[in-house]
């Protein structure tokens, strides 16, 4: 049961082999004996779970079932969900019990799928290593002494500890696929636009974008269909047709033209990732694909574009968690001045308040052209590199991180180490392009290695195509972590 | 005169729109606390800013109405620094991009001061941009506390920046005055000032003639036309009497005071935030087609100066006439509509309207839009002061009636028995009875003794009950006794 697919559970919720109920009921018992080891989730609430779970019974008995009715979900702890504590993995929103969905949240309800609750990530959605979370780190399920990676850790190891049927996660420079990669499941972060932000809590507006996380690109397409769509109160979202993101999964890759950037073949990969991602790229020949070399010239740039520019828009996201309103207040302070520095001082940790710090440095005055506008141009270049390479090719593959999971610790007193684990992820990001992760092996001790696969716009039928047919003739995506 | 002043508005005004500039929660003033705040006013943690198009048609509408450049892109930018009436943190509004460019408006100035005449001015506009309203910090209702209400956080805002191009408080009330009533003219702002829907920063600045500009200090938050004469005044005094005495003007924000009649800083350039602006990513930039100007430009009623200048130029009003009928648009309704087609009863209808009705109405501290007369029967009362049936007396009596009661002129004319005489052959009769009467006064009269006339004038008067046509009576009267 728990390594069935997300349409197998659909296809014996909707016969009655199996209910919602005992589902949902098999997975909190999962949960409550895996989860104390690889501390996944921030949030269970069984109850509502279950209430979730009956009603969806209460549905399919109806004849009124859809694709996910009745099938358990965890939600990273990023979405607001009402009636569930929803606190970013930031002590600053310890008491934050959202009176409201997020779209994402909504979509899933209304699907009749069941919350199983809400998972660790990194604070504000920001690290690679689930290290910084106030809720403690989160484990990964193939070795508990290494990150799971991050911001989307607690989801990725609650999927790869089949800890729930799949996931949400976030990814705003990487935050789905280098985790994704790290605990050897599938990630799609979508195209920007594509998934309403309205209710995910924001780090840098620009580049946020949730997507779905699970064991298959079969999964995530059933995800997508549901999490997609226009939504009239993000701005930002795409006013487009709906698709099924399903269609195109069963079409063969005959002619499919793969680009290989250059520059993620390079020094910085480990042998081991390189190793497995080439095996990845030969599997793909025989399917029917060609190879075509390409390059990204500005993708070097990235995490320089990046680091300016997402904590320029952190530090003013971040602004609203001030003691006021909501969230955490510090318990004693002399005047109005101090109250915001004491609370924000004691709320944040250590990267946020890293991030802040840089954001409003690099948008303070004086300083503004030289770093954000400046990073702002270059950030047009690097999209301009894709643009280009979509000439020569359909899809982009490589490495997803440079390297397998991590110790715990290991690179925590180093952020530029840290933020250089996802020098691949993020130039999709910054260019708004959909990408994903897929696992193609694994490397030294065993650790998953991710394959990147990098669409044009829009492309996510077709990606998820090309992961499946992958996935059709390996079974790397279908390995489980044991000894848990 | 050694000291030149230099002043430039800055004015917010709130739109009229009945939601908030990024959602959906009511903008009604008075509510209780809160209860207009929802999850965007309260910055709740992943909400979103979705524009309100009311408020960029009113933006439009204003852009139009003084000749500016509308942008066909604008773009929307956070303004960061913290209070507690501030949810986000941040306030969003527009920057480098606004979505009203360069515009103009005129003003008919009247010089506070001596006998110096009226005169017209331009004053330039360098922009107007939208925004959104913070929230009230309430302070002290319970012990040592201060309250937050978000009723008003996200209000929209259009804020009217002027040139530096008014050099005296009289300018700059007029500016003033004149903006207040375009915004309510074109229907974008109902220009409540006690409710804050108009409030006016002033940049002050004097200089020798000659010199380049002073530095200024800018008075915040003046929310009527007489303390910003006050302001000023005080002001551009202080400033004088600081660099006369050999100091320095710092540049700074001050706010006044109406009970003591001063302006006190409230910070310094030093203490000014770097507000870190930037665009704002949660918002597309806000598209503008022409198509959409001209929708809009339809719509727009006919402007106040074009009225003036219809009112000098068709109906033969003075400049000051027909600026008086235009300081409202109810005002301008309410003297066309009683004028109808009687283009020669101008002159008439803009006295009763200056003069009787704007007084009544002060007396009685109502405004235009309630006022007791409709148009059409003070246009009926006018019919009949111009066909002859009442005198100006009369229609003084007509008015009083109307005012109180109501009703028909006519009715009104007929029951008071104020229809006038003026029947050449009843009034011949009466004059030659009062002459057969008073033989011995129209010896005098004849002898020389004009003075008599206005003695035979009031006994004709008295014997045809008030009711002989004045002019004529003079005539006839005239002839007769002059025989």
């Amino acid at each position: 049961m728990f390594e069935s697919s997300l349409k197998q559970l659909g296809d014996a919720l909707r016969a009655k082999r199996i209910s919602s109920v005992e589902l949902t009921q098999s997975y909190l018992d999962r949960i409550t004996r895996l989860n104390p080891q690889l501390n996944a989730y921030i949030t269970l609430n069984p109850e509502m779970s279950l209430a979730q779970a009956r009603a969806a019974d209460a549905r399919i008995a109806a004849g009124k079932a859809e694709a996910l009715t009745g099938i358990p979900f965890a939600q990273k702890d990023i979405f607001c969900a009402q009636g569930w504590l929803t606190t970013c993995g930031s002590k600053m929103l310890h008491n934050f019990a959202s009176p409201y969905d997020a779209h994402v949240i909504s979509q899933f309800n209304s699907a009749g799928a069941v919350n199983l609750g809400k998972t660790n990530m990194d604070e504000f959605a920001m690290g690679s290593s689930n290290e910084t979370s106030y809720y403690g780190t989160v484990k990964n399920p193939w070795d508990t002494t290494r990150v799971p990676g991050g911001s989307s850790g607690g989801t990725a190891a609650a999927v790869a500890a089949r800890l729930c049927a799949a996931a949400t996660g976030t990814d705003t420079g990487g935050s789905i696929r280098q985790p994704a990669a790290l605990c050897g499941i599938s990630g799609l972060k979508p195209t920007y636009g594509v998934v309403s932000r309205y209710g995910m809590i924001a780090f840098a507006s620009s580049l946020d974008q949730a997507g779905p996380m699970g064991r298959s690109a079969e999964d995530l397409a059933l995800m997508m269909n549901v999490m997609a769509g226009f939504d009239e109160r993000d701005s930002t979202s795409l006013q487009r047709e709906k698709e099924d993101y399903a269609r195109d999964l069963s079409k063969p890759l005959n002619g499919l033209r793969i680009g290989l950037p250059k520059e993620f073949f390079a020094a910085g990969m480990g042998a081991d990732v390189a190793k497995a991602v080439e095996a990845a790229i030969a599997e793909y020949k025989k399917l029917g694909a060609t190879i075509v070399d390409i390059s990204l010239p500005n993708s070097k740039l990235s995490v320089p574009v990046y680091y300016v520019l997402a904590p320029a828009e952190a530090s003013s996201n971040l602004s609203r968690f001030d003691g006021v309103r909501y969230g955490y207040r510090a318990p004693e302070y002399s005047d109005l001045a101090d109250m915001y520095e004491k609370s924000r001082a004691q709320g944040f940790g250590a990267e946020v308040k890293r991030r802040i710090m840089i954001g409003t440095y690099v948008l303070s005055h004086g300083y503004y052209d030289a770093y954000y506008l400046q990073a702002q141009k270059i950030r047009r270049l690097i999209a301009q590199d894709f643009t280009e390479a979509y000439k020569q090719c359909d899809v982009i593959m490589g490495p997803t991180s440079p390297s397998t999971a991590f110790k715990l610790g290991e690179k925590g007193d180093d952020p530029v180490q840290m933020y250089l684990s996802d020098i691949y992820t993020i130039a999709v990001n910054l260019a708004g392009l959909p990408g994903m992760s897929i696992p193609c092996g694994f490397g030294d001790n065993d650790m998953p290695v991710g394959l990147q696969i990098i669409g044009n716009y829009f492309d996510e039928a077709r990606m998820l195509n090309v992961a499946h047919q992958y996935q059709l003739a390996t079974d790397w995506h279908s390995r489980a972590p044991q000894g848990l | 005169m050694t000291w030149e002043i230099v002043i430039g508005l800055e004015v917010h005004t709130q739109l009229s729109t009945n939601s908030k500039i990024f959602s959906g929660a009511s903008t009604a003033f008075g509510a209780e606390p809160n209860t207009q705040a929802d999850a965007v006013s309260l910055a709740l943690p992943g909400v979103l800013p979705v524009l309100n198009k009311g408020a960029v048609e009113r933006a439009i509408r204003f852009g139009l109405a003084t000749g500016a450049h509308i942008a066909p892109r604008s773009v929307f930018a956070r303004k960061n620094y913290f209070y507690p009436d501030l949810p986000k943190g941040y306030q969003i509004s527009q920057m480098d991009l606004p979505v009203v460019g360069q515009g103009a408006l005129t003003i008919q100035v009247e010089p506070l001061s001596g006998n110096a005449k009226p005169y017209e001015k331009t004053v330039r506009i360098t922009r107007a941009h939208l925004e959104e309203d913070a929230g009230k910090s309430v302070h002290g209702d319970s012990q040592g506390v201060t309250g937050i209400d978000l009723n008003r956080a996200g209000t929209p805002l259009l804020e009217i920046v002027s040139e530096p191009d008014m050099c005296s408080a009289a300018e700059a009330v007029a500016y003033a005055k004149t903006l207040h009533t375009l915004v309510r003219w074109i229907g974008i702002c109902d220009g409540n000032m006690q409710e804050g829907s108009f409030r006016c920063d002033v940049n002050v600045s004097v200089r020798k003639p000659g010199q380049p500009l002073g530095t200024r200090r800018e008075i915040k938050n003046l929310n009527s036309f007489k303390f910003m004469q006050q302001a000023i005044d005080y002001e551009v005094q202080w400033q004088i009497d600081t660099l006369e005495n050999g100091g320095k003007v710092q540049q700074a924000t001050v706010l006044f005071n109406p009970d003591t009649g001063e302006t006190r800083m409230m910070r310094s350039k030093e203490d000014a935030h770097d507000y870190r602006y930037f665009p704002d990513p949660d918002l597309l930039p806000l598209e503008i087609s022409s198509d959409w100007i001209e929708q809009v430009r339809a719509t727009l009623p006919e402007l106040p100066l074009a009225k003036q200048t219809r009112y000098v130029n068709d109906l033969g009003l003075s400049a000051y006439d027909a600026s008086l009928l235009t300081t409202s648009r109810e005002m301008a309704d309410f003297f066309e509509a009683a004028l109808g087609n009687n283009k020669g009863q101008a002159k008439v209808c803009a006295n009763w309207l200056i003069g009787e009705v704007s007084a009544q109405l002060n007396r009685d501290g109502l405004d235009m839009a309630r006022c007791p007369i409709s148009a059409q029967q003070l246009g009926n009362m006018l019919q009949r002061i111009a066909d002859g049936t009442i005198s100006n007396s009369g229609a003084k009596e007509v008015f009083r009636t109307l005012w109180a009661e109501g009703g028909e002129v006519d009715t009104i004319i007929a029951a008071k028995g104020l229809k006038q005489v003026s029947d050449a052959g009843a009034i011949e009769k009466i004059v030659d009875e009062i002459m057969a009467a008073n033989a011995d006064k129209v010896a005098e009269y004849r002898s020389g003794k004009d003075k008599l006339f206005g003695f035979f004038v009031g006994l004709a008067m008295k014997a045809s009950k008030g009711q002989a046509n004045p002019a004529q009576l003079n005539d006839i009267l005239k002839k007769k006794l002059e025989g």
